[in-house]
C-alpha cells in the first residue's frame, strides 16, 4: 500500500479535493463547482441546515481534515450560521489549502461556480503531483456496515466481512462496526468481549440506548425490505449483523467524530445522546458511512443481501455481496460475492481473506465498483452527543 | 456449513434453534427433511434465506436462531411450516413491512378496474 502523508501522521490512501457547502441554499453552487472533476477525486459533501449544531460543526471538521482529503473549497451561502471561519481555521492548521467562496459577496451563482472551478482545478494538478509513502495495514481504519440486508447475510457476508476484520486487526489496523441499533439482543454476549468490565458497561448501555430511543420513534433499525428478504424482526437482524465484528476483543467505544486510540476492534455509536429530538439516528445507510469515515475510516466494507449500490464521498466502499441471486442480477455493483458460501463454493475464510486482500488493494490504488462507477453519496444531518465516558477508551491513556 | 444439516438445502445453524434457513430457493412441493426422521412437504415457495419450523412451537414460545431468541410465536407453529412476520413477533420494536400497504393498493386497483369496466359496459348499452 501507499498513502499521502498528512500533518498529524495520518497517511490517506486516497488525495481527494472536497467540495462543502455550508448550507442548501450553496448545494447547487458546490455541486456545480465539482461536476467537471467527479470522477478524478472532487467530492461534494455539505449541511443543509441553516442553524449551528455541535455534531454537525464537528463532523465537517473531521471530514474536511480526513486523511483521504487533500484541499478543501468551502462556499457559503453567506447569511447561514454554520461557523465557516471556524472550519477554514481547523482545516488550514492541518496544513491543508482551503479556500472559502461566500456567494453573496462573489456576485451570485454563475461568478461562484467559475472562481471555485479554476481553484478546484488548480488544486486538483497540485495533488496529483504530490509524493506518496509506503504505508502499513497497521496505519488503516477500516468500516464495516451493512444494508439492505435480508436472510442471507446474517450467513456469508457479514460473517466474512468479520473474518476480514480478525485478520486486519491482528495486523495492527483499527476497525470500527457500528448500528447499536442492530445490536438488540446481542448486548451481553458482545460485552464478553469488551476489554475491561467498564467498557463491557457501556456496550451495553449504549444497545440500551438504541432500543430506547427506536422505541420512541416506534420503528425499528429495520426496513420493509429486510422482511421480504425473510427477515421477521429486529432481533434476528441484529444477530446476523453482530456477525460483521468477527471474534476479536471490542477495544473500545467512540461516537461519530472520534478517532480510534490506536489498532485494535471499536463499535461506533451513532444514536444520539439525551431527549430523542431531530428524528431518526440513521436515516439511511450512508449517515453511518459518513459518521465512521469521520472517525477516520479510510475505507468501509459494506454487506448487502438485497442489493444496494451506494458508496461514498471522502473513502471508497467495498460491496460484499450475501444473496447469489442478487449477485448474478447486479454484478457490476458488487466487489465480493459472499454468496458463493452458500453455493458450496467457498467457505467463510476463503471469502474473509478475499475481502482483506481487496481492502489492501484499495491502498495500492484499486478503485471498488461504486467508487469507479462515480458512486459518492454522502448525507448529513442534525444530531447531539455527549462525549464518550472515562470507561470507553481504556487503551488511550497509553498512548502518549 | 454445520455438519448437522438434516437437509443438504437447510442450515441447521445452531443445535439449540428451533428453525432451519433456506440457502437455495425451494420450490411449492418440495419435500424437505427437519430432523429426526421428521419430513415435510412445502405448501409455498420458500425464498433463500427465509426460515421454516424445525419442529412444533408452542404459541408464546421463544423462538430461536444462531442459539440466540429471535422473537416469540404469536400462533401456534406446525413443524415444516414458514417462520415468518406472520407467526412471530419481536420482544423490541414491531416490524414494518409494506405487506398492507400493497394488498390495499391492489384492492384500490382491482376496485377501479371493475368500476372502469362497468362504466365501459354502461356506455356500450347506451347509457349516460
Amino acid at each position: 500500500m501507499r498513502g499521502w502523508l498528512r500533518q498529524d501522521g495520518r497517511k490517506g490512501i486516497r488525495n481527494a479535493v472536497a467540495v462543502a457547502y455550508l448550507v442548501e441554499c450553496a448545494h447547487h453552487v458546490a455541486r456545480e463547482v465539482a461536476w467537471p472533476l467527479r470522477e478524478q477525486d472532487v467530492h461534494l459533501i455539505g449541511f443543509p441546515g441553516c442553524y449551528p449544531n455541535d455534531y454537525a460543526q464537528r463532523m465537517m471538521e473531521r471530514l474536511c481534515t480526513h486523511p483521504n482529503i487533500g484541499a478543501v473549497l468551502l462556499v457559503s451561502l453567506g447569511c447561514e450560521s454554520f461557523d465557516r471561519y471556524g472550519l477554514a481555521a481547523a482545516i488550514r492548521a492541518s496544513g491543508r489549502p482551503v479556500e472559502t467562496i461566500v456567494i453573496q459577496k462573489t456576485g451570485g451563482t454563475r461568478r461562484s461556480i467559475e472562481q471555485g472551478r479554476a481553484w478546484v482545478a488548480a488544486q486538483h494538478v497540485a495533488l496529483a503531483a504530490a509524493a506518496t509513502v509506503p504505508m502499513a495495514v497497521s496505519e488503516l481504519v477500516v468500516g464495516t456496515v451493512c444494508g439492505g440486508s435480508d436472510g442471507t447475510s446474517g450467513l456469508t457476508g457479514n460473517p466474512a466481512a468479520g473474518r476480514a476484520f480478525d485478520l486486519l486487526v491482528a495486523e495492527g489496523a483499527a476497525c470500527i462496526f457500528e448500528e447499536t441499533g442492530e445490536l438488540i439482543g446481542c448486548e451481553h454476549i458482545m460485552a464478553e468481549r469488551a476489554i475491561t468490565p467498564e467498557l463491557g458497561a457501556a456496550l451495553i448501555a449504549a444497545v440500551a440506548k438504541a432500543a430506547r430511543v427506536y422505541a420512541t420513534l416506534g420503528y425499528g433499525s429495520f426496513a420493509a425490505g429486510n422482511a421480504e428478504g425473510g427477515l421477521s424482526t429486529i432481533e434476528e437482524k441484529s444477530l446476523g449483523a453482530y456477525a460483521k465484528s468477527g471474534r476479536s476483543p471490542i477495544s473500545g467505544l467512540l461516537k461519530p467524530g472520534d478517532q480510534p486510540p490506536g489498532g485494535g476492534l471499536y463499535l461506533l455509536d451513532i444514536v444520539p445522546d439525551g431527549e430523542v429530538r431531530w428524528g431518526f439516528p440513521n436515516i439511511n445507510d450512508n449517515a453511518e458511512i459518513v459518521e465512521m469515515i469521520a472517525c477516520g475510516a479510510h475505507c468501509v466494507l459494506f454487506v448487502t443481501g438485497r442489493g444496494s449500490v451506494v458508496g461514498s464521498a471522502i473513502s471508497p466502499v467495498l460491496k460484499i455481496c450475501a444473496n447469489p441471486a442478487t449477485y448474478r442480477a447486479m454484478a457490476e455493483d458488487m466487489d465480493v460475492n459472499a454468496g458463493r458460501i452458500l453455493e458450496g463454493e467457498a467457505d467463510l475464510d476463503a471469502v474473509g481473506r478475499e475481502i482483506h486482500a481487496l481492502v489492501l488493494a484499495l491502498g495500492g490504488g484499486w478503485r471498488s465498483a461504486s467508487e469507479a462507477m462515480g458512486h459518492q453519496e454522502f448525507v448529513l444531518t442534525y444530531k447531539a452527543f455527549a462525549p464518550a465516558g472515562p470507561g470507553c477508551l481504556p487503551n488511550s491513556a497509553r498512548r502518549p | 456449513m454445520a455438519s448437522s444439516d438434516p437437509d443438504g438445502r437447510l442450515l441447521l445453524l445452531s443445535p439449540e434453534d428451533d428453525v432451519l434457513v433456506a440457502r437455495c430457493p425451494l420450490p411449492a412441493g418440495t419435500v424437505v427433511a427437519l430432523g429426526g426422521g421428521l419430513e415435510s412437504v412445502l405448501a409455498a415457495a420458500l425464498p433463500a434465506g427465509h426460515k421454516i419450523a424445525r419442529h412444533a412451537v408452542a404459541e408464546g414460545a421463544r423462538v430461536l436462531k444462531y442459539g440466540a431468541p429471535i422473537g416469540r410465536a404469536t400462533r401456534a407453529i406446525a413443524a415444516g411450516e414458514p417462520v415468518h412476520t406472520h407467526n412471530l413477533r419481536s420482544d423490541w420494536t414491531p416490524t414494518h413491512t409494506l405487506d398492507e400497504a400493497r394488498d390495499e393498493a391492489r384492492a384500490r386497483d382491482e376496485a377501479g378496474a371493475r368500476d372502469e369496466a362497468g362504466a365501459r359496459e354502461q356506455a356500450t348499452r347506451g347509457g349516460p
